[in-house]
């Protein structure tokens, strides 16, 4: 039997207003279906479904509806990236429809508190969560990089549910806020050596696919020794691709990386013995993501959102160059304004390439810009341009990529074994 | 005549014609938001309207966003009376609270058949 607290029933009656009590039943539903004992209070929300893209008019006018309904977030909430740059979107090729349409879904959510930081990366932009804490966030690659590398608390909401969340202050105790559901499922032993943001995201991409929603403990094997303190060649952007990809290809919320993670002394249980997976290569990852084509003329970068470090890195490969391809650099809008006032902007620009804030290639309305064919060096944008932009692509590094743009055609080492 | 209790998820009176899939269905792509008609190719309800109908499955599936797809459905007036399911996911349990249609699950739903009158009362369902 589920327990609610005095001011939980109240809200859940309705004393709180219509809007607290609609958002209430929902955390209650789904505390019921997934058997949770209560409700835990909840430190920060994250909401996805921004784009107008996903949400189209019926999520619109739902939004609307709430907010001029009195819903207002009780925690700091903040959202994933819409489906242009706010304020350069005829740049982008975005329609004047599509803009007016995606700024009333923003107008909806800034009018209920949410913060607009419109990023998959909010953890580098501010809203770094702490060990411990509970959240309800829902983008899938922010759900895993808070849950994996910084051990909080959070399960994969979905971007209404999230928003009930930040409305009631509070999210349903199951799944991953549990400390017993936190442990390993899957030993994942690495045994070649991995180089590119790209290699982490073949990975990710092969252990997803095979682990679901389990929660993977890694070993790798072939890497230099990792001290928790270097974390060795391991870099951010390795985490975050890694996480990326088995959250799209599978559903993981949560993964351990021996001697990284802070919960991976925890992860292994002292009793039972996990099933080991052993990965020599990655190859076949990679057989999956890149498709054999020749001429590029779109390369984004950027899912999730660069790093200034990536961005700093594409422009000293594009110094005193041309782009023949479009190229495309989405970011948040905090790291975006650093890029800028370190003239990494005004470089990558001199250089033809684009630095977008507020969105990315997964949530924009790429399809209708008719590009042919497409490079990135994000396995998860790799697995989904397909399916959701129309777009068949080449997947490798950032320099692979950057070189992609520069000569319009794909070079380099050719991993792909499709014919 | 047959009685059923299960477990309300959005609690309400509605009365209608059972519409029975044997497979889960996604809202999202799943069934047009304007007309209520199932347009998801191959499944077993294709070219069948949602609207008015006591609408029994055993799951939701797809993209979250198919909660706002229910709402919609809602607003034009195309939504189903209300839904049963066998088991309840996050999907249509959010969307059925949104939009406001009675909503039971933990239900036996092979009681159910298409055509069958249903009533939900609450948690509680009377067939025939």
């Amino acid at each position: 039997m589920m327990l609610l607290t005095e001011e939980e029933q109240a809200m859940l009656a309705g004393a709180q207003g219509p809007a607290v009590q609609k958002a209430m039943q929902m955390i209650v539903a789904l505390a019921e279906i997934y058997s949770a004992q209560g409700l835990v209070p909840i430190v920060s929300a994250q909401v996805a479904g921004v784009s107008y893209k996903n949400l189209g008019d019926a999520g619109l006018e739902f939004l609307e509806e709430w907010a001029a309904q009195g819903a207002r977030v009780r925690v700091p909430t903040f959202m994933n990236p819409a489906g242009m740059d706010l304020e350069r979107w005829q740049e982008m090729g975005i329609a004047p429809e599509f803009a007016r349409q995606q700024q009333r879904i923003i107008q909806a959510l800034m009018t209920m508190g949410v913060a607009l930081t419109c990023t998959c990366t909010p953890y580098l932009v501010g809203y770094a969560p702490r060990q411990g804490d509970h959240l309800a966030w829902s983008e899938s690659s922010a759900v895993s990089f808070a849950n994996s590398v910084l051990g909080a608390r959070s399960n994969r909401e979905g971007g209404p549910s999230a928003l009930a969340a930040a409305i009631t202050g509070r999210t349903a105790a199951y799944g991953l806020h549990v400390s017993e559901n936190r442990r390993a499922t899957h030993v994942i032993e690495v045994h070649c050596p991995l180089c590119s943001e790209a290699d982490y995201g073949a990975l990710g991409y092969l252990v997803g696919k095979s682990v679901g929603d389990g929660v993977p403990y890694f070993r790798f094997l072939a890497q230099p020794p990792i001290s928790s303190q270097t974390k060795g060649e391991l870099r951010l952007e390795h985490l975050m691709a890694l996480g990326a990809a088995m959250a799209a290809s599978g559903a993981v919320a949560l993964y351990h990386i021996e001697g990284v993670t802070p919960e991976a002394s925890y992860a292994l249980s002292p009793a039972g013995v996990l099933p080991v997976i052993s990965i020599a290569d990655i190859t076949e990852g990679y057989i999956a993501l890149d498709s054999p084509l020749d001429e590029i003329d779109f390369v984004s970068l950027g899912c999730p959102h660069s790093t200034l470090a990536d961005i700093e890195k594409a422009a000293a490969l594009l110094e005193g160059k041309r782009v023949k391809a479009t190229l495309w650099i989405t970011t948040s809008r905090a790291v975006r304004e650093v890029a800028e006032q370190r003239g990494l902007v005004a470089r990558i620009e001199a250089a033809g390439g684009k630095v977008f804030s507020d969105t990315c290639l997964v949530v924009a309305p790429v399809e209708e810009m008719g590009f042919k064919a497409m490079a990135t060096n994000s396995a998860k944008a790799a697995f989904y341009s397909p399916m959701h932009s129309k777009l068949q692509c080449r997947f490798g590094s950032l320099e692979q990529c950057i070189q992609a743009a520069l000569r319009g055609r794909w070079t380099g080492e050719d991993r792909n074994l499709k014919t | 005549m047959i009685r059923l209790r299960g477990r309300a998820i959005y609690r309400g009176k509605a009365r209608g014609l059972a519409l029975v899939s044997p497979v889960p269905i996604g809202f999202l792509g799943g069934v047009d938001a304007e007309t209520g008609r199932v347009i998801e190719v191959g499944h077993p309800l294709e070219g069948e309207c949602i609207a008015g109908r006591v609408l029994v499955f055993p799951s939701g599936k797809g993209s979250t966003v198919g909660s706002y797809t229910l709402y919609r459905l809602a607003k034009v007036g195309k939504a189903p009376a209300a839904i049963i399911n066998a088991r309840s996911e996050a999907i249509v349990a959010v969307g059925a609270i949104m939009a406001g249609i009675p909503m039971v699950d933990l239900v036996d739903i092979t009681q159910i058949h298409t055509g069958d009158i249903v009533e939900v009362d609450g948690e509680d369902i009377t067939v025939g």
